[in-house]
C-alpha cells in the first residue's frame, strides 16, 4: 500500500507525511490549491477573453480604465520610493540605535499587517478628513490614495531590511571610519550595496501590495474618477453589470501581480547568494522559504 | 568634529522615523480610540451588541472557525511536502501558494463571484443541486480560505529546514511510529513557527474585506462580518457603530501583535540556541 511503502522510508529521511503516501498527500495538495485559487483564476480569465481579445482590449483601454490604472500605478511608484527611504530609516534606527520604548514600536511596525484595511480607512479618514481635529482634509483626493497605501505597505521594507542589518558586519564599516571615510561615504559605498537584495525585495512586495490595495483606499479616497485606483474601478465594473470590463482589467492587475511575483523570486534568489550566514528569523512575509537550488546542506534525502 | 555631527545626524534620524511612524501609525490609531470612548463606554457596546453587530462578529469567528483549521492542516501537509519530498512540480506548488499575497483581494472576490455565479462555470449545477455559495457563508468561506492561504505554509517551511530530521530518525530507530513521531516530535520543533503562521491567518481572516465583500453581497444581519458591519455603517451614516466595530478589530489587532511578539522573541531564542 501507498501508506505502507511510505513509511518503510521513514527511519532513514524522517516524518514523510506518515499518514498519508506522498502522492496522495501531493494530489490533496494540488485538488485543495486548484479548487482554492487556480479554478476562480481560471474563470476569471475566461470571462475576460470570453467576447474575444478585442473586447478585452476594448475594456481595458477604455478611458476610466486607463485612468485608474495609472493612477494606481504611479501612486504605488510614489509609495515605495517614500517607504524605501523611511522603511531604511526606521529599519536602522531599530537594529543600530538605542532609544526607550524601541521593542514596542519595533512591534508596532506589523500594524498594518495585523490591523484589517477597511479598519485603516477608517482611522486615516478620522485623522486626515473632512472633521480632522488637526485641520488637515485630504480625503477624496489623490493625496489620500498614496497615505493610504504608504500606511499598508509600511511593514515591507523595514521587516526586509532589519534581518541584513543586524547581521551586517561591523568591521567594514569601522575599517572605512578609521581610513577618513565621512558618514555618508560609508552609508553609501559599504552600508547601501549591502542592504540592497533586502532593500529591493523589501519594495517589490510593497508594490505588489500597493496595486491591489482596495480596503484602505475606498473610504478615504473614495471612488470618485480621480481618486479611483484599479480595485476600486473593478469594484465599480462588477456593480454596474459590466463583468466583461471587470475581469479584463482584473486579468491586467493579475499578471502584474505575477510579474511582481517572479521579480521577487530572482530578488531573493540573487540576495540568497549574497548572504554570508544563514537568515535570522524576523521576516513577517518570506515569501519563498523553499530553496530548490542544488546546493543544500541540510537535505537527508541524498 | 565628527561626535557632534553623528550625534546630530542621529537625533535627525530618530525625529524623521519616530515622526514618521507616529504620524501614520500612532495618532490615526489613538484617535480612533478617543472618538469611540469620547461619550462614555455606553454607545460603542451598545452598537457593537445590536442585532447586526452581534451577528457580525459572529460571522467573522464562523470564518476564523473554518478557514483556520483548513489552512493549518493544509499547510502543516504541504510544507512537509514541499521540504522533505523532492519532486518536480514543488516549485510550481511554492510558486502557486505565494499567489494570494500578489493578487488584489478585489479580483479574488471577482473570481470566485464569475466561478460560483449564475452564469458561471459551477454556478448552475450547483444551484439546481440546492447549494448557494455566493450570497452565503459557503462563498466567504472559500474567499477566506483563499486570502490567508500563505502563511501556515511560509512560517512552517523555514523551521522544518531547519530542525532536520536527526530526532525523527532516533525515534523511528527507538521503534517509534510515525504518527507519534510526528506528534512528539515534529509538531513540538514547530509550533514557533506554527503558532506564527496561525496568528498570521486568523488576523488576515478577520480583516478580509474585499473578497468576502464582492462574494457575500454584504447583506445586513446575514452575510456581514465585521468588516462588512463596519463599511455598512459609515454608507448608513451610523459612525459610533463603525467605530466600535473598529476598535473591536483594533483590539484583535493588538492581540495578535502581542502573539506575534512573543512567539518572535520565543523563536529567536531558539535560532541562538540551535547551532550550539
Amino acid at each position: 500500500m501507498e501508506a505502507h511503502s511510505a513509511t518503510a522510508s521513514a527511519p532513514r529521511a524522517g516524518i514523510r507525511l506518515p499518514w498519508v503516501g506522498a502522492g496522495l498527500g501531493r494530489g490533496t495538495v494540488v485538488l485543495y490549491l486548484s479548487v482554492i485559487v487556480l479554478l476562480p483564476l481560471a474563470a476569471l480569465t475566461s470571462q475576460a477573453f470570453e467576447d474575444g481579445f478585442s473586447a478585452f482590449w476594448t475594456q481595458v483601454t477604455s478611458p476610466q480604465a486607463v485612468r485608474s490604472l495609472e493612477l494606481t500605478v504611479v501612486a504605488s511608484l510614489i509609495v515605495v520610493a517614500i517607504n524605501a527611504v523611511f522603511g531604511t530609516i526606521i529599519a536602522w534606527l531599530l537594529v543600530r540605535d538605542e532609544f526607550p520604548g524601541k521593542s514596542a514600536v519595533n512591534a508596532v511596525i506589523d500594524l498594518p499587517f495585523a490591523l484589517p484595511t477597511i479598519v485603516a480607512s477608517l482611522i486615516l479618514i478620522e485623522l486626515y478628513g473632512a472633521h480632522s481635529p488637526i485641520g488637515i482634509n485630504i480625503a477624496l483626493s489623490q493625496t489620500a490614495v498614496v497615505v493610504a497605501l504608504l500606511f499598508v505597505t509600511l511593514p515591507f521594507v523595514v521587516r526586509a531590511v532589519q534581518p541584513l542589518l543586524i547581521e551586517m558586519d561591523r568591521e567594514m564599516e569601522e575599517a572605512a571610519a578609521s581610513l577618513g571615510a565621512s558618514g555618508f561615504t560609508i552609508f553609501r559605498r559599504i552600508i547601501f550595496p549591502n542592504l540592497l537584495p533586502g532593500l529591493a525585495a523589501g519594495v517589490a512586495l510593497a508594490f505588489a501590495r500597493a496595486l491591489g490595495e482596495y480596503g484602505s483606499v475606498l473610504l478615504f479616497a473614495g471612488g470618485l474618477p480621480d481618486t479611483q485606483v484599479s480595485s476600486v474601478f473593478i469594484r465599480s465594473q462588477i456593480e454596474s453589470g459590466n463583468n466583461v470590463g471587470a475581469s479584463a482589467v482584473s486579468v491586467v492587475l493579475l499578471s502584474a501581480a505575477l510579474v511582481m511575483l517572479a521579480a521577487i523570486t530572482l530578488v531573493q534568489r540573487w540576495g540568497s547568494r549574497h548572504e554570508r550566514s544563514g537568515g535570522g528569523g524576523l521576516t513577517v512575509m518570506p515569501m519563498s522559504g523553499v530553496d530548490f537550488s542544488a546546493e543544500k546542506d541540510d537535505d537527508e534525502d541524498r | 568634529m565628527r561626535t557632534a555631527s553623528s550625534a546630530r545626524s542621529r537625533w535627525s534620524l530618530r525625529t524623521l522615523g519616530l515622526g514618521y511612524l507616529a504620524l501614520l501609525l500612532l495618532a490615526p490609531l489613538l484617535l480612533i480610540f478617543f472618538r469611540t470612548f469620547e461619550h462614555g463606554l455606553a454607545p460603542p457596546i451598545e452598537a457593537i451588541t445590536s442585532p447586526d453587530g452581534l451577528h457580525a462578529l459572529k460571522l467573522s469567528l464562523l470564518m476564523v472557525a473554518f478557514a483556520v483549521p483548513l489552512n493549518t492542516i493544509f499547510g502543516i501537509g504541504c510544507a512537509l511536502l514541499l521540504v522533505r519530498h523532492k519532486w518536480k512540480g514543488n516549485s510550481v506548488i511554492d510558486a502557486i501558494i505565494n499567489l494570494p499575497f500578489a493578487i488584489s483581494p478585489i479580483v479574488i472576490g471577482l473570481s470566485l463571484f464569475l466561478l460560483y455565479g449564475a452564469k458561471g462555470w459551477f454556478g448552475p449545477t450547483l444551484s439546481e443541486a440546492g447549494i448557494e455559495i455566493l450570497f452565503s457563508v459557503p462563498g466567504m468561506v472559500l474567499a477566506s480560505i483563499f486570502v490567508s492561504l500563505p502563511f501556515v505554509v511560509r512560517e512552517t517551511v523555514p523551521v522544518l529546514q531547519e530542525i532536520g530530521t536527526e530526532q525523527e530518525q532516533a525515534a523511528r530507530t527507538l521503534g517509534a511510529r510515525p504518527f507519534t513521531v510526528f506528534r512528539r516530535i515534529t509538531l513540538p520543533n514547530i509550533r514557533r513557527g506554527l503558532a506564527y503562521g496561525v496568528t498570521l491567518t486568523t488576523a488576515r481572516v478577520l480583516g478580509e474585506f474585499g473578497a468576502v465583500a464582492i462574494v457575500s453581497g454584504a447583506i445586513a444581519g446575514k452575510t456581514q462580518t465585521v468588516t462588512l458591519f463596519i463599511a455598512n455603517s459609515i454608507d448608513n451614516l451610523d459612525p459610533q457603530s463603525a467605530y466600535a466595530g473598529a476598535v473591536a478589530l483594533c483590539l484583535a489587532a493588538l492581540f495578535v501583535l502581542t502573539v506575534l511578539t512573543l512567539t518572535d522573541r520565543g523563536r529567536q531564542d531558539w535560532h541562538r540556541k540551535a547551532p550550539a
